[in-house]
């Protein structure tokens, strides 16, 4: 195993949260860094996964699996997220629906430098929505999901996890 | 072309225990439904998702028949969810189409393409395995109990008036009767759900 490796957030890890947090549905648009992650999930009979199209489309669908008594979980790039700004306005926290979405923080970095503007307004975006969010760069970062699950519960208001692997991601 | 209201008057003798989702036929509906607490009226949160609104809620209730009002200005709006649905293929979702041809709610200035625009052969082509297109209401409530009868996913366009609303959105009669927090509370009762 490589170093990256060693310290990346493993899908096996994630796939163990969503399963602890009593995640009925995976609403989703694959990224570059999901494919591993898809055939985990792919192959645990407990989760259906909703593939869509555009990721707007994600949060309407999480909206109706909440309203009626399903625990969805959004999986969307954080590309995707800007693009859904007024789905995530209306069905999301116009319904109050205790949705977590882990999104894939493309461009991210650790040191702040990124010549990738999806990285520059993905954090800007979540302060305009008032959407709480949690960074999750590896494993020992992981009960930070669980975190998210809780808040999203007690607030009735989706939490965002930024998944920050800075593209070592969930491939192998 | 048929009414609104007609249209969904001629839908409520079938209803029975199905959850409705009336779309933008929610002002319609609110005044003919019987079972309000099993209907999810929620005006329009964001154009463009009621049809994944009701495909969620169709997968999370499967026991129950799922009916979607939609519209073609949502749909020519969100045009993946078809093959979202068609994927899924929920056997309890019966989404309907109500067609104006023109964007009510602003006017009535035409949607793209107005009137050359087949959304049953789309909603085929996405792969719904049935789809029907209707232009009288007479023919829709001859056809409806076998539409109703047979498992989904099904689609059914029907091609309505334009009722435009052109006053200034401030001054325009409120239809709602309930809250959206007060329309999902009832849901979960209807449904004998737990607040989640």
């Amino acid at each position: 195993m490589s170093d990256a490796a060693a310290v990346a957030l493993s899908p096996e890890t994630v796939l163990a949260q969503m399963k602890a947090n009593g995640v009925t549905d995976v609403v989703w648009l694959p990224d570059s860094e999901t494919n591993w992650l898809f055939l985990l999930m792919k192959a645990e009979k407990s989760l259906r996964l909703v593939g869509v199209s555009r990721e707007g489309h994600a949060c309407s669908i999480a909206a109706g699996l909440a309203a009626g008594g399903k625990k969805p979980l959004i999986l969307i790039q954080n590309t995707g997220m800007m693009e859904s700004g007024d789905s995530i306005r209306g069905w999301l926290l116009g319904l109050n629906v205790p949705v977590v979405m882990m999104v894939g923080y493309r461009g991210w970095t650790r040191h702040g430098v990124t010549t990738d503007t999806a990285a520059t307004y993905t954090e800007r975006f979540l302060m305009a929505f008032g959407i709480n969010y949690y960074l999750v760069e590896n494993d020992a970062d992981a009960t930070r999901i669980t975190v998210a699950f809780e808040e999203a519960a007690r607030t009735q208001r989706p939490v965002v996890v930024l998944v920050g692997d800075e593209y070592h991601g969930f491939n192998r | 072309m048929m009414r609104i209201a007609e249209a969904l008057d001629a839908f409520r003798p079938h209803r029975g225990d199905a959850i409705v989702v009336p779309g933008r036929g929610g002002r319609y509906w609110v005044e003919q439904t019987t079972r309000p607490d099993l209907d999810v009226p929620l005006g329009d949160p964001a154009m463009g998702g009621h049809a994944g609104f009701a495909l969620g809620l169709a997968l999370a209730r499967p026991e129950r028949k799922l009916v979607l009002f939609d519209s073609e200005g949502d749909i020519l709006m969100s045009l993946g969810m078809l093959a979202t649905i068609a994927e899924q293929a929920p056997a309890n979702f019966y989404h309907f189409l109500l067609d104006n041809e023109v964007y009510a709610t602003t006017g009535g200035q035409p949607v793209p393409n107005a009137k050359n625009i087949a959304y049953d052969r789309m909603a085929l082509a996405a792969g719904y395995p049935r789809a029907h297109a209707f232009d009288e209401v007479a023919d829709l409530a001859r056809e409806l109990p076998a539409i109703l009868g047979r498992p989904g996913p099904v689609f059914v366009a029907l091609k309505v008036y334009p009722e435009v609303e052109n006053s200034p959105i401030g001054r325009r009669r409120r239809w709602q009767t309930r809250t959206r927090d007060q329309v999902l509370a009832d849901l979960r009762g209807g449904l004998r759900l737990a607040k989640s």
